[in-house]
């Protein structure tokens, strides 16, 4: 259905292809994913399918791609509307109309279908999707999870052959991308649609996967086969697979129930172990950072209950209305010195509203927030910068300046600190980054650590991070992970809103589910996320009933 | 579809004919009894978004037409009660209380300008007596300051209600029409350039919000959030996600099919541009002769040649376009109805100018209370008509509660999410163990949060899912897999 014949993308400005000479043919009816480190050209090889790279990029393109027999260098995009359906990263972009139905109907408009199959289409996207409910909804009020829907569902409708997906569930919470991704699996079971699918999120779709296409690294030959195989050499690896190879199991398993399967031995093994607390161990890729991070925490993983330290941040009742809805409702929380909380719960389930509310951007309807002794809201932002600081979701609402060394001198004018401040943490962070480059040139982690730095350079003692892991490929996350371990080892608390469960397995001490702006869980992270299937991370669900949260404590426990 | 939701299952999914018949058979409250007549707006039932600015044209021509400020008010109750019981919640329907505002600021405008810089009225009753500014020579009509008359403010009111009242019109359509829809009804020819107001209509609203996010984000960095300044320093970054954005859509829409092109004989091709041409031209030309003097004999024919000619130039240009439409609007009855109430009271109003000048632009001086025609009055009342005939909105969310309407909890987000949640709350008596804090004694008793979260979800009024039955589901079931839960709608 899809043929790359020595496919070659070079971008004009850069000395080396993005893609070298690859191979590979994909037949119908398959769902294949295509995996890689960020960088490794996974964007460009999606866009070579729909004809967008090279037509609307620019760069060239050697080699041919070829798509239901046409090929797409004498066939422009909007020539393969009707075989090729792509949905990219940020489905707001997607958007041409303001209704869910119009939006269902527009790609079959353009192509010119009768009047009488495009209702009777749309009818059956809404049904296929679940979309009924929502048919006349203005698409801007729609959550994530919709939004994605109704982005798959708006190139369905033309019947497009080939499904080109560019990470579907990334911004999505875990029962959302469950839903997302069932739709993907139906529509290859049902309709035969050959589905072509990024993602950084293995642990979410590996399992769906019948090939796996696998870009190693940058300009590095792409190989095509069977998931197990090229999973076992990839560069990056879901927690199941981890756990796979350390275990040394073979075949490699790559859904929970195989490994479950495989996993009794193991668990008898581990049966005279107890799991070391979370949020203190040595992250799988690194190193001697934590190590030290471990040693100085001095009351190991758990909330300091023993050490009566004033908290960095209090609520009391607080509750937020805004625009007649119940954004946050009567929530009560403690921040300690040294915690790390991960903030959890469904896209819109008010994550981001209290991270918000904790640096005073929004005045609460009732109740009180107090951080650093006084209420956020009414504290100057540069006197409240040195009590907490939030990286927001998008790390480039921070960035104004046009080069990442003035960037650095702005944030060292903005909190006081000694000049050169900023750019040490830069350094540290990223170590190769010239003073030069613009901040939109950096890739998304790059991006983060810059935001990061930028936050860290008055050295608030609570941390905000507002979902760090978007985009984020593993060894990208792993770096992150190791820096959030020393920052809490140093004494800052840090809260995590996200969506990544494996993230909050790694790191943090305490999880609070929120649902519909209250939290309606809140407790040590093992008993929290173990006790709900949704948001349990792989290794938990495969060693359960044994409370092992992650590869790295199997790891260190063997 | 913003219903109450006990409502929603029971009609949801019927064809409009038997909701029709659901509602009718309905118990009659008084609230019924007033929206009986018309039925619930659908998409298939939905008003010609064109009726509305018929209706509202209609008004705004009547507004032009007199300066009483009695018949003025009026006219302003009339939409203003129109646009009250038959805007939807839509994100265009709010425009209206800024056109009101704007109304308001335009009068304000136009008095002080009045205060400041004199009247031409002439006036006995002095208000304040403003020292005059000495102007040169060759500024001899303008006045800066001068005695301020209640003649000239009066005048003055008469004068800027008028032109709210025009404004306030325009905004009923606008609130009324959905924009959109009404660009969809343009030709084919002329689709292309709709899609791009299109766009531009639904960026203008993401460049507030990106605005508003990169301000609050100013604080972030320790920086005052308010002020010129911090608006100042956000726009260069706003514009450059602007931009960027704008790529992305295009090359969504291209990937999408926008601008694919069917074949045209070269001999239609070249038709179409003689005739657009030729009818241009023809436009022109007529046009000239009706304002020159002595062209008035050719004038009119060659204009409404030329009208022809482009029409026809435009229709086959139409046949470029491969497109097809999705559920156009129909110009139903009940669109005659409400264009035709417009065009009623503009008739009658203008009618009225003739017979009643007095009573129509009742005088500033003497300063008297203007008079009230009871006959314009009554004719403007006609104005109401769409309030009892144009389809009604559907029943807005009721209560503080998340409603499917309006709420980012959404009711569609997966019943998945909830259960995966309630499973967490159930538990959670059990989990919550803060610090220095005994266990609640027993699960879900804890806090009467609990009591609050489940009369805010409706955890169990789930509808069996569709899913439920796909070969999907079954081999998840098969495959036995634990986190696989049911997928949902």
């Amino acid at each position: 259905m899809i043929t790359f014949d020595s496919v070659t993308v070079t971008y004009e400005d850069s000395a080396h292809p993005v893609l070298h000479a690859v191979e590979a043919a994909i037949p119908e009816g398959e769902l294949c994913l295509l995996i890689g480190p960020s960088g490794a050209g996974k964007s460009t090889l999606l866009g070579t399918v729909s004809g967008l790279v090279p037509h609307f990029t620019g760069g060239t393109l050697h080699g041919r791609v070829t798509v239901a027999g046409r090929d797409t260098r004498t066939h422009k995009p909007r020539e393969l509307a009707d075989v090729v359906g792509t949905v990219g990263q940020d489905p707001l972009a997607h958007f041409v109309t303001d209704t869910v139905e119009d939006e269902l109907a527009y790609g079959m408009e353009s192509l010119g279908l009768p009047p009488g199959t495009m209702r009777r289409r749309v009818e059956e996207a809404l049904d296929l999707l679940g979309l009924n409910e929502l048919r006349d909804r203005p698409i801007a009020t729609l959550s994530g999870g919709q939004q994605q829907r109704v982005a798959i569902g708006s190139v369905l409708t033309p019947h497009p052959k080939v499904l080109v997906l560019d990470e579907p569930t990334s911004a999505l919470d875990p029962p959302a991308a469950e839903e997302v991704l069932a739709v993907v699996q139906r529509l290859v079971h049902d309709l035969g649609t050959t589905v072509l699918m990024a993602e950084h999120r293995l642990e979410r779709v590996v399992q769906y996967a019948d090939k796996v296409l696998l870009l190693p690294s940058p300009g590095a030959p792409a190989q095509l086969g069977d998931p197990a195989e090229l999973l076992a050499v990839s560069p990056v690896q879901p927690p199941v697979v981890e756990l796979g190879r350390l275990a040394g199991w073979s075949p490699l398993p790559l859904s929970v129930r195989d490994a479950r399967r495989k996993a009794q031995p193991l668990r008898e093994r581990l049966a005279t172990h107890t799991p070391a607390p979370t949020g203190t161990l040595h992250p799988t890729t690194d190193t001697g950072a934590s190590t030290d991070a471990a040693g100085t925490t001095g009351v190991p993983g758990a909330p300091r209950t023993g050490v009566p330290a004033a908290p960095l941040a209090e609520t009391r009742r607080l509750s937020l209305v805004r625009d007649r809805i119940t954004a946050l409702h009567e929530v009560t929380l403690t921040l300690n010195p040294g915690e790390t909380i991960a903030l959890m719960g469904r896209n819109g389930a008010g994550k981001s509203t209290l991270l918000n509310t904790l640096v005073g951007m929004h005045r609460p309807t009732s109740g009180q927030v107090t951080v650093g002794g006084s209420p956020p809201h009414r504290t100057r932002p540069a006197e409240l910068l040195r009590h907490v600081g939030l990286v927001p979701q998008e790390p480039r609402d921070l960035l104004y300046a046009d080069t990442v060394a003035r960037e650095c001198e702005s944030a060292d004018a903005d909190t006081g600190a000694e000049p050169g401040t900023c750019r040490t943490l830069v350094s540290q962070l990223l170590p190769d980054i010239p003073d030069t480059t613009h901040p939109r040139d950096l890739s998304e982690g790059q991006r983060l650590a810059l935001a990061l730095a930028i936050i860290l350079t008055a050295r608030p003692p609570l941390l905000l991070l507002d979902e760090p892991t978007r985009g984020l490929d593993y060894a990208a996350k792993a770096r992150l992970v190791t820096l959030l371990r020393e920052l809490a080892a140093d004494g800052h608390a840090i809260v995590l809103a996200t969506h990544d469960v494996e993230l909050a397995a790694e790191i943090a001490h305490r999880v609070i589910i929120l649902a519909q702006g209250e939290p309606v869980a809140d407790g040590p992270t093992a008993e929290v996320i173990t006790s709900s299937p949704a948001y349990a991370p792989q290794t938990a669900k495969i060693l359960a009933p044994q409370q092992w949260l992650t590869v790295s404590q199997v790891k260190a426990a063997l | 579809m913003h219903r109450s939701t006990p409502r929603a299952p029971l009609t949801n999914g019927a064809p409009p004919e038997t909701r029709a018949l659901l509602k009718e058979r309905a118990p009659l409250s008084p609230r019924a009894l007033l929206t009986r007549r018309a039925p619930l707006s659908t998409r298939s039932g939905a008003l010609h978004p064109g009726a509305w600015w018929l209706w509202a044209l209609g008004l705004a021509t009547a507004a032009s037409r007199t300066t009483n400020p009695l018949l003025l008010a009026l006219l302003i109750a009339v939409a203003g009660y129109v646009v009250a019981v038959r805007r939807t919640d839509a994100p265009w329907a709010r425009s209206y209380g800024a056109f009101l505002k704007l109304g308001l600021l335009v009068l304000a405008i136009r008095l002080v300008f009045a205060f400041f810089l004199g009247s031409p009225i002439p006036g006995t009753h002095v208000l304040a007596d403003l020292p005059e500014v000495p102007l040169p020579d060759w500024a001899k009509g303008v006045r800066i300051g001068g005695r301020v008359t209640a003649e000239g403010m009066l005048f003055a009111l008469y004068d800027g209600l008028k032109l709210a009242t025009l404004l306030i019109c325009v905004g009923a359509a606008n609130a009324l029409a959905n924009p959109a829809r009404l660009l969809k009804s343009l030709p084919g020819a002329l689709y292309e350039a709709g899609v791009a107001v299109v766009v531009a209509m639904t960026f203008a609203p993401n460049l507030v919000a990106d605005v508003r996010r990169l301000r609050a984000a100013r604080r972030l960095r320790g920086r005052a959030d308010r002020g010129l300044r911090g608006l100042l320093q956000v726009g260069l970054p706003v514009l450059e996600g602007a931009l960027e954005r704008s790529v992305a859509l295009a090359a969504a829409m291209d990937a999408r099919g926008y601008g694919r092109t069917a074949h045209v004989p070269p001999a239609v091709r070249h038709t179409t541009t003689a005739l657009t041409l030729g009818g241009l031209l023809g436009v022109c030309a007529g046009t000239y002769g009706l304002l020159a003097a002595e062209g008035a004999g050719f004038g009119l024919p060659v204009l409404l040649a030329g009208l022809v000619l482009a029409l026809g130039g435009l229709w086959l240009g139409g046949k470029r376009a491969a497109r097809t439409r999705y559920r156009p609007d129909r110009w139903g009855a009940r669109a005659w109805l409400v264009s035709a109430s417009g065009a009623a009271v503009a008739a009658f109003m203008i009618n009225a100018a003739g017979n009643y000048p007095a009573a129509l632009h009742p005088p500033a001086i003497p300063l008297n209370p203007p008079p009230f025609p009871l006959w314009p009055a009554a004719a403007t009342l006609l104005g109401l008509l769409p309030a009892f005939v144009a389809p009604a909105p559907p029943a807005p969310p009721t209560g503080t509660a998340p409603s499917p309407g309006t709420a980012p909890f959404p009711g569609g987000a997966g019943s998945a999410a909830r259960r995966g949640a309630a499973d967490v709350r159930q538990k959670s008596g059990a989990v919550r163990q803060e610090p220095g804090e005994e266990p609640a004694p027993r699960p879900g008793a804890s806090r009467s949060a609990h009591g609050e979260a489940s009369r805010h979800t409706p955890w169990k009024k789930r509808k069996p899912s569709p899913w439920r039955h796909t070969p999907l589901h079954r081999a998840q079931q098969d495959r036995g897999e634990p986190h696989d839960q049911e997928p949902t709608q």
